[in-house]
This record gives C-alpha cells, structure tokens and sequence, in this order.
C-alpha cells in the first residue's frame, strides 16, 4: 500500500488498473479526459494489460465496452455530460444484455450556454437506464468504488456508473491510499461469465422477444438491483476487512438524535458535514444523510433514517425543468408511504459549478428552522 | 464442368423468418460457409434482426450479439478488442449489416473503426432501402427507384452512395462487392477477407423481393444480371489503391434487362432509362481505368 496525492480523475484510472481491466474504450471530454491519458500512458507502459480502443465519440466507447464485456472481458470507459447523453441508447442496451460494464462519470452541466463545470443533471438523467449509480465524495472513495463497482456488477450482471464532480473532485489532489495489488486481487476475482459469446457454445443475445417473455427480463433486472441493495453492504464490508474503510448504500452523519436531517450527494455533502459540525457546536440539533448509492435506490435505510427527522432538507445541485430537485423527489417518494413523515424542503442550487459553502448550508438550517411545512422548491443563491 | 468448390459445411439452420427469395438469407448461408465456426457476429437493427429467429431461436448457428442500429462496427471493435486480451485471435469478428445501418446510420462508427483498423470484418447485405421498416429510402437506394418515401411522383433524386469509394479512402487492407448470384466469387471473397488482419469490408447486393417489387423466384437472375448490365459490378480494392474487377462481361447487357423486372423501376420514362445507362457506362469505364490505373501505379512506385 502506497499514499499518493492524486486528482479524482487519476483515483477513476487506478481504481480501473487495480481492477485489471482488459478493454478501454473512451473518448476525451473535458474534465474526464487525464482518467484516459494517465490510462493510456499505463497501457503504452504496460503497467496495465489492456487494449484501449480509441473511439471516434462516446457512443462507440460504450458500444466497444459492450461488445468487449459481452465477449468475457472486464470493460471500462469514462466520460462527462454531453458524452454520456451521447451514450444513452447504448446504456440502455448495456443494461439489457446483462452486461457488467463499469464506468465513471464525471458531472458536468449541459449546454446551452457551454459549461464545464460540476452538476448532477448529466448523470441523474441516466436514472432510468438501469445502471447501479455511486456517487463519491472523495478521491479515496472514487478509486474504492471503481473496484467494489467490478465485485457487486459482475456478481449480478448489471453495469455500475462510478460518478464524481467536475473539478471539485476531478481535478482536486487529495492524498489517496493506492491498495496493494495482491489485495486487491484477492478480493476482485478476474471477471467469469458464462452468457458470453464463444463460438464453442454458440447462442444469440438480445434477439427479437415478444410480450409474452419481455417483460420477465425487465422484471429480473429489477430483480437484480433489489439484490444489490444487500450485496452493496455485504461486498462494502468485506472491503473494510480487507482495507479499513466501509461503503455502504448511504453514509449517515449525526442523524441518531437530529431534528433536522439534510439530504445530499458528491462534494455538497462532505461540505454539509462541516455545516452540520458548526451548528452542532451551537446546540443545534442537525445531522445528515449523504446518499452514497442512487441506484438502485435504497428506500429502506431513507425512510428509516428520515422518519425520525422533523424536518428534511434536501439539497439538489441539478434540476428537472417543470418539476424541480430530482434527489428531492425521490426522497419525497421514498417517504410517502410512511404514516407521519417529516415535511421535505427541497433547495436548488449549485447549479453549473457555483460555490456551495458552508455558509449557504447553515443558511439552509436556519431557514428550515423558521419553516413549519414543507416546500416543493425552494431556488437558493439565484440573481434575478 | 468446373468442380463445386462452395464448402459443405452448414452453420445457418433452416426455420430463418426471411420473406421468399431473400438475399440477405442467401449471403449469411454462403458467408457462414466461408467463415465457419470460429466466428462471432454483431448484428445492428436491420432484417437480419428478425431473420435470425425471435427469442429463444437462432438461425446463424455462430455466436451472434444483436446491437444498436449505429453500431454494427463500434461493438466488433470491442468484441476484437476482447479477442486479442483474451488470447482468442483465430476468431472471426464479424459486422454483419444492411445499407441502413452502414451507408447511414453506422457510417461515424465504421470511418472510425476503419481508421484505426480495428480487426473486424464488415459485411453489409445491401437491399438498397430500409426493408425492415417496410421499404424506405436510404444513401444506398438506387437513382430514380421507388421505395415508401420516394414514391412514384418524387422517385429518388440522388444516385447511391459509393461505399466502396469511401472505405478505399481509408486505405485499408481490402473492400470489395459481391453478390449471392455469384457464390464461388462470394465465397472466394470472404475467405480471402477472413484470412487478412485489419478493417475489411465486403458489400453484398441482396436482392429484396418485397422491396424491389419482384417474384422471389427470380432474385438470383437479378443478382446476375446487375452484374451483367454493369449496374453492381465486382470488384475488390486492396490497400485503398489496387483495383481487380472479378467479373468482367465481354460486353455489358443493357441495364433495362435489369430494370424491366422490377416494380420500383416500374414509372421509369424512356429517358430515365437513357440517363441511367448513361451512369452505369460512366462508372463502368471508370471502374476499367480504375483497375488499368493501379496496374500502372504498382509499376510507378
């Protein structure tokens, strides 16, 4: 075991090597693209034994992870915002086959007008597509999660999507701690899978499937994601064994006692922690829960954990036009079946890569405290 | 007599869902003999889609992999990348796709994977429209021809993409055109192809009997007799530079034989019919220098 500091975009590449990864195919977007220099230079080396197909876009990077993973190989590509749209279809259709593709993608805000920088839209718009998403808050969790993603996927034979915020992770160093390769090999066996296409035992996937049998594949699929939600937690733990640190479905802090309870993902959440900290020094009565894991979503511990809160605030930096935070709404979905759940505040802000502070988070405390009911949106820090 | 030299071997099995006299049928039956076993296919959205057999039928007899429309060349490229990490060179990764998904929809991935010369060999079975969807126009429909959205009024107003020409400006190892009336020459070709590395293509013209709006029974005589008239000539390019034309008719028939047989040729004026052979003889005499011109190069350099 080593210590390096390294950028977020850097853990994505050695979490991808220490998963020994056999194909790569990617196309540069910025702020994804040193994940594929620094993977490309480890190819070139031969540190890493892979093949890296340098596609022509997005949409032939996913492809090419496709038709790799569904030959036998361990497949990995990255990329950012308007690469992953371009990628949409083949998500889908990655998520169809059974494929246990592996990716990262880094937030960034969609145009127009052009932005680089970090939003959650890009990758909660992939929500529907099927694949397991992990939202990191750290460099040390974006490497983990790359080969815990590899150890629950090929398991289940669903795809994961390691996600992490534009410069705020993939362009910040942070002292990492880079696993013995022994170690991790130990725990990421190489990738066995019995549905590929081997000319000695010869079958068609994805061929022509009428009513009568579709909807059964769609129902294993969910199937799969269900069982994600204990295997998450299982694999999550024999990782803390194995590497002292622990990843689970959600990450709780301070909540046991909270009357207030703040849900939020990525960076926002590591800074709400400090909020949480500052106010907690002043009495209050405040905590949080960062969802670590979106997909599959895990209903269960939210409504646990959120159920003995007052009041919730929700913080999404990202937006579904017309209808507001879609963290938000999932969390107010998640809570409706309970009997006497807490009124949810729903903030937007940080939208394109503005600063969310410390400050703007206590702020938000403090506004719930004067707020007796819940609000559907609330637009945090806008200037019209 | 000249001996029978198509394999016996069959991988394809009967029980396909192609319509009468499909030439798409025909070329995956000639190219599984050619390619045997060791061979795995993507297949984008096109008829072969549906010929294969619904779920849990397959008809190929070989490894086959459905994928999205554009990305017939894209998912090869990774299915050989797998190959080669995984120590599986022998086999053959095959783009199996129609003009749609090549001339069209698939031609970004394919540009790419012919620049970087991935191993893949791309076969399109070329019906000329969207037969799939029930007969649309594509970059691969010929001048004048009728499909659903060229109707009879507004018949095509483009001549067909040159997909030969654009591969060969790729420079890669080997394209070429073939057609099922042809088998040996079919065969020859997809052997040859298999037995080479790098980005190789092979364009199949396949008759379409609901789309052309002929009988089924006559689609080989088609097949041969767009050969003969000129209208697909076969040839091969190696290297982006040196022309072989295969087949080369004494003297080519007129291409009305070819059109009079088929109802999307149907509302075609004296004129038309005058202006397409004038393109066909055109092309033809190109193609002949062509094939002289690479003669000369090979002595030039």
């Amino acid at each position: 075991m080593k210590r390096m500091a390294i950028v977020g975009n850097h853990a994505l590449s050695y979490g991808a090597l220490l998963s020994r990864v056999q194909v790569i195919a990617a196309y540069p977007i910025t702020p994804q693209t040193q994940v594929v220099e620094l993977l490309s230079e480890m190819c070139a080396d031969g540190t890493l034994k892979a093949e890296f197909v340098k596609v022509e876009s997005e949409h032939s990077a996913m492809a090419a992870v496709m038709g790799a993973s569904a030959s036998g190989a361990r497949a990995f590509t990255a990329t950012s915002s308007q690469g992953l749209a371009l990628m949409h279809e083949v998500l889908h259709w990655v998520t169809g086959a059974r494929l246990p593709v592996v990716m990262g993608n880094i937030n960034r805000a969609f145009g127009p007008p052009w932005s680089i920088w970090t939003e959650q839209t890009d990758s909660l718009s992939q929500r529907d597509t099927g694949w397991m998403q992990i939202y990191a808050q750290d460099n040390q969790e974006v490497l983990d999660s790359v080969i815990l993603a590899y150890k629950v996927s090929e398991q289940l034979l669903l795809p994961t999507m390691v996600v992490l915020d534009a410069f705020f992770l993939s362009h910040t160093s942070e002292p990492v701690e880079i696993p013995d390769q022994e170690k991790v090999d130990e725990f990421l066996p190489p990738y066995e899978n019995k549905y590929i296409l081997n000319p000695d035992a010869p079958h068609a996937f994805g061929g022509l499937t009428n009513p009568e049998w579709y909807m059964e594949l769609r129902y294993k699929i969910h199937k799969a994601h269900e069982e994600a939600l204990d295997l998450i937690e299982k694999e999550g733990r024999e990782f803390e064994k194995m590497f002292g640190r622990y990843y689970g479905l959600v990450d709780p802090y301070k909540v046991d006692d909270a009357e207030t309870v703040l849900v939020a993902v990525s960076t926002a959440a590591s800074t709400a922690r400090h909020a949480v900290d500052l106010l907690r020094e002043k009495g209050k009565k405040v905590g949080l829960l960062r969802i670590r894991v979106f997909r599959p979503f895990p209903y269960a511990k939210i409504k646990e954990i959120l159920s003995n809160a007052r009041k919730v605030i929700v913080l999404d930096r990202n937006l579904s036009p017309g209808a507001g935070g879609i963290i938000a709404s999932e969390v107010r979905g998640a809570l409706a079946n309970l009997r006497n759940h807490p009124p949810v505040l729903s903030y937007i802000m940080g939208l394109g890569g503005r600063d969310i502070t410390t400050k703007h988070i206590m702020e938000l405390f403090e506004e719930a405290e004067k707020m007796e009911e819940g609000k559907d949106i609330i637009w945090k820090g806008v200037k019209l | 007599m000249r001996k029978l030299t198509l394999p016996r071997e069959e991988y394809m099995t009967p029980g396909h869902l192609a319509c009468q006299g499909c030439g798409g049928a025909l070329a995956m039956r000639l190219a599984l003999k050619a390619l045997g076993k060791k061979t795995i296919l993507s297949i984008p959205a096109c008829c072969w889609s549906v010929i294969d057999g619904p779920f849990p039928y397959s008809a190929a007899g070989v490894p086959l992999f459905h994928a999205p429309f554009e990305t017939a060349a894209s998912t090869s490229a990774g299915v050989s990348a797998a190959m080669k990490i995984l120590g599986k060179e022998d086999v053959n990764v095959v783009a199996w796709a129609g003009d749609g998904g090549t001339f069209d929809i698939g031609i970004q991935a394919i540009s790419g994977a012919a620049e970087r010369g991935d191993n893949i060999l791309y076969i399109v079975y070329d019906n000329e429209a969207y037969m799939n969807t029930g007969i649309q126009r594509s970059s691969a429909t010929p001048y004048k021809a009728w499909t659903t959205t060229t109707p009879y009024k507004f018949p095509k107003s483009r001549p067909k993409k040159d997909i030969i020409g654009i591969l060969a400006a790729h420079k890669v190892p080997y394209v070429a055109t073939a057609t099922v009336a042809y088998a040996e020459d079919f065969v020859k070709k997809v052997k040859k192809a298999a037995q080479m590395k790098g980005f190789r293509l092979i364009q199949i013209l396949s008759p379409c009997p609901p789309g052309w709006k002929t009988p089924p029974e006559i689609t080989i005589k088609l097949a041969r007799l767009a050969v003969q008239t000129g209208v697909f000539p076969l040839y091969e390019v190696e290297n982006g530079e040196k022309y072989k034309i295969n087949i080369k008719p004494k003297k080519l028939k007129p291409v009305i034989e070819y059109l009079k047989l088929q109802g999307r040729f149907r509302h075609l004026t004296q004129k038309d019919v005058e202006e397409i052979q004038g393109m066909v003889d055109r092309k033809w005499k190109l193609l002949l220098a062509k094939e002289e011109f690479s003669k000369q190069i090979e002595n030039l350099l």
